[in-house]
């Protein structure tokens, strides 16, 4: 490979990011990711929360430093934060103490600015992002949206030649979101900012056909670049729009089949024998009866396009998918091409009362989910009928992270509780089959 | 742990700066009670019958015996401490001509030092049981119970003061009853800072229990089986082998209520926070869990509220309408006012009388002077040692809290340190001193941060631990390095935390100048300029009026410095070094 001529930015060759476990074991969090960054684009990382897209923007940032490969900036290995690399944070991660010009000003005084330099080009990005005014505002004082526009500020008041932004929008409210993502693209097309390129972490997926030239869909477990769509639409871009539709229908479906893959996947091959070590998602039994009782619902009658349910009911992809994939792993709907369609007990479990729902819940519970099948068993074979959470816990951290085991267990109990299958006292950690009396 | 910002033990949150009439209204009935008592004891100038237990022995073997009775005395002190809480707090808290009186003399009794409490009381307890000792124990025990009850009572009173509206509201229309009210609501949202406030009064009680277990004002002496008197022996004989088997067993003892009271007791108020950090890993107990576990214990754990249903304390009272509408109602209440402001001015001025008379019939003008002049000499030495400790331990904490297994390891050692007494090392630093020559003045001050500065030290990692990462990685990103870090990033962000940790050690370190500006080893005895050792010396001489005069005075140091230093202070950083 020719690094040094390439022209592009940023070169991300070959990154692996792996943490020790308190066990000694290796924790993979990105492996082998590739990706390049070219004057004039918007390239968005597009994954579930946990798939590891925040982890490679802060390595890209020099903020921490990967176990393997090489990030190139300029054709030079990255050796800490770069003097062109700027940040916009998720939770803006404005100074409290610092006033709006406080805080713009700090990235200029840093690199020991004039000051009458720094006065001046604070102004002059403030302005730009529509701050005038607000410059001896302290940020508790101003809305959401405006503490964003803040972090913007002073993001680009160093023009830097990369801006990575890391789900700038994903704290704002609906509204407000969708104002600040219009002036950012405004300003972009405009070329009214001092920056070459933007890397934009999001796990919105209109949001990426919206903002993006070319989007990188990214895996979980560990954290990879599963695929690459380029977006090819002129801007500004139209949300009704056929093509823009297309889009969006095309990512979801790709992401949809990866996770519908690892559903198939996960009872026969991955964990032969017990198969209780499936990671299951804190959902509540709530939020699957809504979403089965939706899809029944007209005008779907059983059938759904996934982005358009998600947007009826407003869920964002990380309460959508994992809700998707619990219900296809319980046999009560299938997920394909973009769609989820309810199975023929999904569509009974709808007509009943909660007494049968309940009694349906608890029978797909012992067929489909093992870990809830072998706490009962357990709990039947004890004279006492009892057993503490620490003899599952340890059965499962052989497999997965230890964060993980606790969200699986939490999920497990979750749904038993509904199902009645068994019950769990959280103050001396037992499981048991008593009811309270 | 290292997430939680304890809470000051000064009155930060009550309302306004500076100090208002109320605040002498407080200042004189307190002194004034103290100066009656000082007087009375004044004028028993029979001998008392000197209580004369078994001899303290410094065969370590009886240290085991020793510790177990100066923890039971602990023990005891901070039971009574809940009860007064729980009374004294919520009187406080729901009476509203109460709370004007209440909360000010709360505010003063946290300001006089303690060991000024045990010089003027202990005579007054020794006539109450003539020939016993139970005299001294009794003694004793309030000696431990004046150290810890008034932040544990200040912190419960803010949680009642702070119930969540709806929570409020929730209660109310379920005309819930006073008592059930209390023990369902009240009680357990002011529960986790108000366990928090009693590991903090253990830690303090210790400095004293030490300190009042041997203790002699005037000719009366009085040693009570204790690791504190076993000290004082082994000071007298400057045998530092019997130290060290005294620090041991403290260590042991802090150590074994670490784990069988505090950690539960954490673990299981974690219930009761009412909002809950995501992600947060809660604290837990292995003590509480076998609680939890053992069917006898949580069997026997519901007969309280067994009882209290038979007596029919939870049953909502009758639905009457409490109050009397119109404009009856509102001139009974003004005339009761007018009553209850009358009484307490007749009150005030009549001690205020008093005071004069007592401090009059001994003192002149020119003892107050000195009082005063010593008084600022301490202040000095406070305000120094506070800069120093922060100046040393302020990076540390920072270094420490950025590092999350450093900060494992280090907040319990710290909190360990804060709890240890730390007059049990003075006499090693008196011989120290003592051998090279050194100045009193300058060499004794070091002693009174020597176990308060832990404080800075813990608050200051827990601020570290918890300054948000994306600020950090936002400073990194801007490559705002070296000074410019310190002043624009690291210091506001840690500054809440670091003034808890400095207004708790100044505290204490006023309440330890009256054993640390006046220590000995063996027959050498020490002494450096300033208003604790001032004490300290009136009390050896039994001299009541010297004693009264220099409590007062410290008092008021402490409340002015509360007043105009820390509390604005905190004020500020409230406003706005926080986002929400």
């Amino acid at each position: 490979m020719a690094l040094v001529e390439s022209k592009n930015l940023l070169d991300v060759n070959g990154i692996r990011q792996s943490f020790r476990r308190p066990n000694g074991d290796d924790l993979s969090v990105l492996e082998d990711v590739n990706l390049s960054l070219r004057e004039g684009e918007i390239v968005g990382l597009l994954g579930r929360s946990g798939s590891g897209k925040s982890t490679l923007l802060r390595l890209i940032a020099g903020l921490n430093f990967p176990t393997g490969g090489r990030i190139l900036y300029h054709g030079r290995p990255l050796a800490g934060p770069a003097q062109g690399i700027a940040m916009v944070f998720q939770s803006f991660a404005l100074f409290p103490w610092l006033t709006v010009l406080e805080n713009v000003e700090l990235g200029l005084e840093a690199l020991g600015t004039p000051e009458r330099e720094m006065r001046q080009r604070a102004l002059a990005a403030l302005d730009l992002i529509g701050l005038d005014g607000y410059e001896s505002a302290y940020p508790k004082e101003l809305s959401g949206g405006m503490r964003q526009r803040v972090g913007f500020a002073r993001a680009l008041v160093v023009h830097p030649d990369i801006l990575l932004m890391d789900e700038p929008f994903s704290a704002l409210d609906i509204l407000t979101a969708e104002t600040l993502r219009t002036d950012f693209l405004d300003l972009w097309c405009e070329g009214q900012m001092p920056i070459k390129s933007v890397l934009l972490v999001t796990h919105n997926i209109e949001e990426a056909v919206l903002m993006c030239d070319r989007v990188l869909v990214f895996a979980s477990n560990p954290g990879r670049v599963a695929q690459e769509i380029a977006i090819g639409l002129p801007q500004p871009r139209n949300r009704a729009d056929i093509a823009f539709r297309k889009k969006v229908d095309t990512i979801y479906i790709s992401m949809t089949e990866k996770a519908g893959e690892r559903a198939r996947r996960t009872h026969v091959e991955r964990f032969p024998g017990t198969g209780i070590a499936t990671v299951l998602p804190r959902l509540s039994t709530n939020v699957m009866a809504g979403l089965m009782e939706a899809v029944a619902a007209p005008p779907y009658n059983g059938r759904a396009d996934l982005p358009v349910i998600a947007s009826t009911l407003n869920m964002e992809i990380d309460d959508l998918f994992p809700a998707a994939e619990t219900l296809q792993m319980m046999r009560f709907a299938e997920v394909a091409e973009g769609d989820i369609r309810l199975s023929k007990a999904g569509l009974d479990f709808v007509q009943q009362e909660t007494e049968d729902r309940k009694r349906m819940f608890a029978e797909h519970l012992m067929t489909y989910v093992p870990l809830a099948s072998h706490i009962r068993r357990i709990l039947d074979e004890r004279p006492s009928h009892r057993a503490p959470k620490s003899r599952f816990r340890d059965e499962l951290e052989d497999h997965m992270r230890e964060d993980l085991v606790e969200q699986t267990l939490r999920a497990v109990i979750s749904w038993a509780r509904y199902a009645e299958l068994f019950s769990y006292n959280d103050d001396d950690e037992m499981f048991s089959l008593e009811n309270p009396s | 742990m290292a997430k939680i910002r304890l809470p000051p033990t000064v009155s930060i949150h009550a309302r306004g700066v500076l100090p208002n009439p109320w605040d002498g209204v407080a200042f004189v009935l307190i002194i004034g009670l103290l100066a009656l008592v000082a007087h009375a004891a004044h004028e028993m100038t029979i001998p008392l019958a000197v209580a004369t237990s078994s001899p303290i022995s410094l065969d370590p073997h009886v240290l085991p015996e020793y510790a177990l009775r100066t923890t039971l005395r602990m023990i005891l002190a901070l039971l009574a401490s809940l009860l007064f809480t729980f009374t004294y707090a919520t009187l406080a808290a729901k009476v509203r001509r109460a709370e004007v009186l209440l909360v000010p003399i709360l505010d003063i009794l946290q300001s006089v030092p303690i060991l000024g409490f045990i010089s003027v009381t202990i005579v007054l307890f020794m006539a109450m049981f003539p020939g016993s000792v139970m005299g001294a124990e009794v003694a004793a025990i309030f000696a431990i119970f004046t150290s810890q009850a008034w932040n544990m009572a200040f912190s419960f009173y803010q949680g009642l003061r702070t119930v969540p509206k709806d929570l409020d509201e929730a209660s109310r229309s379920f005309r819930l009853s006073a008592w059930l009210r209390f023990w369902r609501v009240d009680v357990p949202f002011a529960m986790p800072g108000l366990i928090w406030n009693m590991m903090m009064s253990m830690s303090g009680g210790w400095f004293f229990v030490v300190a009042a277990e041997a203790i002699s004002v005037g000719n009366t002496t009085i040693t009570l089986p204790g690791v504190g008197s076993y000290i004082a022996l082994a000071i007298q004989k400057q045998d530092l082998q019997a130290i060290g088997w005294a620090v041991l067993s403290m260590l042991g003892v802090i150590l074994a209520y670490d784990q069988l009271l505090f950690r539960p007791l954490v673990a299981w108020a974690e219930r009761f926070r009412f909002e809950q950090e995501v992600g947060k890993t809660a604290p837990t107990s292995w003590v509480l869990i076998v609680l939890r576990r053992a069917r006898l214990i949580q069997a026997l754990a519901t007969v309280p509220r067994r009882l209290a249903r038979l007596t029919g304390a939870y049953r909502s009272p009758a639905a009457t309408s409490r109050r009397i509408a119109g404009a009856a109602g509102s001139r009974r209440m003004l005339l009761g006012d007018i009553l209850w402001y009358t009484a307490v001015a007749a009150g005030v001025a009549y001690v205020a009388w008093r005071i004069v008379a007592f401090l009059a019939s001994g003192l002149g003008l020119h003892d107050v002077v000195d009082a005063v002049l010593a008084g600022f000499v301490t202040f000095l030495r406070v305000v120094i040692l506070i800069a120093l400790a922060s100046a040393i331990w302020v990076p540390i904490g920072v270094w420490i809290g950025l590092r999350p297994q450093a900060a494992r390891v280090a907040q319990p050692v710290a909190q360990f340190l804060a709890a240890f007494p730390a007059n049990l090392l003075f006499p090693v630093a008196v011989s120290l001193i003592h051998r090279y020559g050194l100045s009193p003045n300058v060499w004794l001050s070091p002693l009174m941060v020597l176990g308060t500065q832990w404080y800075i030290l813990f608050n200051v990692v827990a601020g570290a631990s918890a300054f948000p990462a994306d600020l950090r990685y936002a400073a990194a990103n801007l490559h705002v390095r070296g000074w410019q870090w310190w002043r624009r990033a690291i210091l506001p962000g840690i500054f809440p935390y670091y003034l808890t940790g400095a207004i708790t050690a100044s505290g204490g370190s006023w309440n330890a100048s009256v054993v640390a500006e006046y220590v000995s080893w063996g027959d050498t005895r020490l002494t450096a300029y300033g208003v604790g050792a001032y004490i300290a010396k009136a009390t050896n001489a039994g001299d009541y009026h010297r004693i009264m005069l220099g409590i007062a005075v410290m008092a008021i140091f402490v409340l002015l410095c509360n007043r105009l230093l820390w509390r604005p202070l905190f004020l500020f950083a409230e406003r706005r070094l926080t986002l929400d």
